[in-house]
């Protein structure tokens, strides 16, 4: 694992309002500033300067896009499956389902694993969050959530909890009791306030910090015991679809992707954009990082799912193919990074040789979209989730 | 956000991509010289000319896009599905089928991405030809559908069977060969567009994905976006050809690890319905796996990531005196990611315990780190330790993991690790066996916190449905 992946922050008092905050490193008329993320803000929302217009902001925005792209490719010397050439391809692929868990009402919209390696979380349209023993096919905890399209639902790393949220705009917490008689929904905890729907969750290394991204534009750290934000992100000009943490020894950055195309890393102590891909051609639908931490896939509307290097700063792979019209909603790699699943909107879900770049394998079976794809804690299956209201379990 | 009712724009946004690429397609499979082969097709007593077969159909995508039959047929029933083919027997069924059954292109007039969206007065000109061409040709949910139609926008309804009335004319003095084509294009697009279960890609509760135009604003956003492009510049960047190698070195290492790549021993539980490889890999097995221990010497994050792997590490830590670096990292991950409320109390534990001149677990960081934490401590928050945290853990990453993989007590462990037996295929292969359900995490905390009450489920039965 390479150090480039730790971010230096600094922390201290701010240039602007003096306090200790972490703080961003910006440039400002090519000098170096210490600003805290609030005055980041503040100061870009104080309008435009003399004599600049909305024009002449965007067409200098352009430029340095432009700057930043020709030094991405400086170091471009090789292309990942000129790399992959020695490796041996990969024989046969069979997996088949081998649990269907029927109990939704409608549209599966997200789903999560247990740390335990068999249990999952999963939400739905009906406003349904339900509890599984996969490995079983048992549902052990439901909640019905105040309203529908439960885009969002996570696992807490203990076990004992789940956050799911949706159209409601918040992200809420429910202890699981084991009482039969305990209604669940009493025990909620509201945590996160977007302006927006929720579109994806996630706990950090514990339970109880929860990381969210929304339709309104942001993404947001919430302390869950007293619901306070502790670090907001702004940056996508659009609805954020999905977030990633990233599996790094230090546990500092994550990866949000959005309808504006974008694929946005950041850092969560200072709320700052360490580093922006725009190279899809449409909405973003969800993002994941290989396991080593040192890059992400992205799925998206375009029909392509496309790898992007941390290190080198740039996209190095498309995964396409000429049949496969509808868009990726959903992405994840299996244990080794060697393979990717993605499920499509046209129901069936491919798994690509991420060295090679070639397709593997194609999954029929789903009846709809498949809305979501998550692999096993400990890589021995993958789960999908569609609108034809079940899950599957692959291996 | 909204749920449009009508939402064509969200759905128009979300379609064009996949609407653009299909058309695509259909050109190319029109392509005189590399498309299909169309020939005429006898329906009934008329002839309909530039019609395929649906075997056409699923031949000319295997050899264009080089994918299997399965996926041929699939990827044709799309089309069918979006009413770019349509079928000339059986017009109310959008199925292909890769036999000999007749199929023609649409008009691009009628494409989807053309015609959105299909108003209802159009539709109700349709009905009404229909029905005033031939009484009781309308069926079932069709009448509905006129009924409702007529009830609705009964204000025009003499326009509509005007309107009617003059197209049908006008076909009348067609060719009876383009009477027909025309009549299958129509009814077709019909089909697709109005069918009696409303299809997904037509859903009128849809869920829409907005670019937020009322809390964006572009000058805050272009702002921000270029002070943070004169931060993605000044990165440092590293070559494409180091990246790279170092998948192919992650995913080598790594593939053993692999169930899906490689099969794990002794089996995997969702294939067999048995759970050894989950027990052999629990946290509390007596004796790990040889592939686990094996995977401690990955990197440092594997060994600090199994709970098995910590506490090996932290034996050999305290045979060195240096346990506390270990516990060190542990209570400020603790404060990192705790509860906001309780950071102060935390790291003022930590200062005692580790920091503190004379501390009974005092951690080894240079002086110059100490300072800033010290001076740090005075207004504590949850970044404070970062620094100090972060310089026992190169520490004992450069120093005390490697001569630990080198050490008897690992070399031992790995030599006494297990490899599993790989299960032997059940005599009768359809038996399924019996699969056992779990203790539930959230039993642990809630045992733990009830104090003698112990409500274990039966952890053996095959039901435990607590709904």
């Amino acid at each position: 694992m390479c150090d480039q992946t730790f971010l230096a922050i600094t922390f201290g008092p701010c240039d602007n309002c003096s306090q200790n905050k972490p703080l961003m490193n910006i440039y400002l008329k090519n000098e170096p500033i210490n600003y805290c993320s609030l005055c980041v803000e503040l100061m870009a929302c104080q309008g435009l300067a003399k004599g600049e217009t909305i024009h002449t902001l965007k067409a200098e925005s352009e430029t340095l896009k432009t700057k930043l792209e020709e030094e991405r490719a400086k170091l471009h010397d090789v292309e990942l499956h000129q790399v992959a050439e020695k490796i041996e391809a990969l024989g046969q692929f069979v997996m088949k389902t081998r649990r269907t868990l029927k109990g939704h009402g409608n549209k599966v919209l997200c789903v999560d694993w247990c740390r335990d390696k068999r249990r999952i979380v999963s939400s739905s349209q009906d406003g349904k969050v339900i509890v599984w023993d996969a490995y079983t096919t048992n549902k052990e905890h439901a909640v019905t959530m105040p309203c529908t399209w439960v885009m969002a639902c996570a696992y807490a790393p203990s076990g004992c909890a789940v956050a799911c949220g949706g159209l409601d705009n918040k992200c809420s917490v429910y202890p699981l009791s084991l009482d039969k008689n305990e209604n669940l929904a009493a025990k909620k905890k509201s945590v996160a306030m977007h302006t927006n729907y929720l579109s994806s969750c996630s706990f950090t290394n514990s339970d109880m910090q929860i990381l969210t991204s929304s339709g309104d534009g942001t993404c947001a750290l919430w302390d869950v015991e007293s619901g306070q934000l502790l670090q907001s992100f702004h940056g996508h000009s659009a609805d954020v679809l999905s977030l990633n943490l990233a599996p790094s020894e230090t546990g500092n950055t994550f990866v949000s992707g959005g309808c504006d195309k974008k694929a946005n890393v950041w850092d969560m102590r200072s709320g700052q954009n360490v580093q922006s891909f725009e190279t899809h051609e449409s909405d973003i639908n969800s993002v994941k990082y290989y396991p080593s931490g040192d890059a992400f896939a992205t799925g998206s509307d375009d029909a392509t799912c496309r790898l992007y290097d941390l290190r080198a700063d740039r996209e190095v792979a498309i995964y396409s193919k000429e049949s496969i019209i509808f868009g990726a909603s959903s992405v994840d790699f299996s244990l080794s990074g060697r393979l990717l699943f993605a499920g499509y909107n046209d129901y069936t879900i491919n798994v690509w040789d991420v060295l090679k770049g070639t397709r593997v394998a194609i999954l029929f079976g789903h009846e709809n979209r498949v809305s979501t794809v998550r692999v096993s804690p400990d890589g021995t299956a993958f789960c999908s989730g569609s609108w034809d209201n079940t899950l599957r379990i692959w291996a | 956000m909204t749920i449009n009712t009508l939402s064509q724009d969200g759905v128009q946004r979300q379609q064009m991509p996949c609407l653009t690429k299909m058309e695509r397609m259909i050109i190319s499979m029109q392509d005189p010289d590399m498309g299909i082969k169309l020939r005429n097709q006898r329906l009934l007593i008329t002839v309909i000319p530039h019609a395929m077969t649906g075997l056409d159909i699923v031949e000319w995508l295997i050899k264009k896009c080089s994918i299997s039959d399965e996926e041929a047929l699939h990827v044709g029933q799309l089309f069918v599905k979006y009413g770019y083919i349509y079928p000339l027997k059986e017009p109310r069924n959008l199925i292909l089928k890769a036999d000999d059954s007749s199929y023609r292109f649409q008009t691009p007039y009628y494409w989807m991405s053309t015609r959105w969206p299909a108003s209802e007065l159009d539709y109700a000109i349709y009905l009404a030809k229909k029905n005033i061409r031939k009484q009781g040709e309308l069926i079932e949910y069709e009448k509905e559908c006129y009924n409702a139609l007529h009830k609705r926008i009964n204000h025009t309804w003499d326009f509509v069977v005007m309107q009617a009335r003059e197209q049908l004319r006008a076909s009348k003095q067609r060719r009876k060969g383009d009477r027909i084509v025309l009549e299958c294009q129509e009814q077709a697009y019909w089909l697709v567009n109005r069918p009696p279960v409303s299809p997904e890609h037509y859903k009128l509760t849809t869920l829409t994905k907005n670019t937020i135009a009322i809390t964006y604003c572009a000058v805050k956003y272009n702002q921000i976006f270029f002070l943070s492009c004169l931060f993605f510049l000044a990165r440092n960047r590293v070559k494409s050809s180091i990246c790279l190698e170092s998948y192919v070195k992650y995913c080598e290492q790594y593939q053993p690890h692999d169930p899906i790549m490689q099969g794990c021993l002794p089996s995997n539980p969702w294939i067999t319905d048995d759970i050894m490889f989950w027990n052999m890999n629990s946290e509390t097995v007596a004796l790990p796996t040889k592939l686990r221990v094996e995977r401690w010497s990955f990197s440092f994050m594997e060994l600090l990531n199994d709970q098995m792997g910590r506490k090996e590490f932290l034996t050999y830590l305290e045979k060195e005196f240096s346990a506390e670096n270990l516990c060190f990292w542990q209570a400020c991950e603790d404060v990192r990611h705790g509860e906001t409320a309780k950071i102060p109390e935390k790291v003022d534990e930590v200062y005692k315990q580790f920091l503190a001149p004379g501390a009974s677990r005092w951690v080894n960081i240079d002086s110059k780190t100490m300072e800033k934490t010290l001076e740090g401590l005075k207004r504590p928050h949850r970044f404070v330790l970062d620094d100090a945290q972060m310089h026992i853990y190169f520490l004992m990453k450069k120093d005390s993991y490697p001569r630990y993989l080198k050490s008897e007590l690992y070399k031992n462990l790995l030599a006494r690790a297990i490899v599993p037996q790989e299960t032997k295929k059940s005599v009768f292969p359809f038996m399924r066996r019996q699969r056992h359900s779990s203790p539930s995490p959230a039993l642990a905390t809630q045992t733990a916190e009830d104090d003698g009450k112990a409500k274990y489920s039966n952890s053996n039965s095959g039901t435990a449905s607590r709904l």
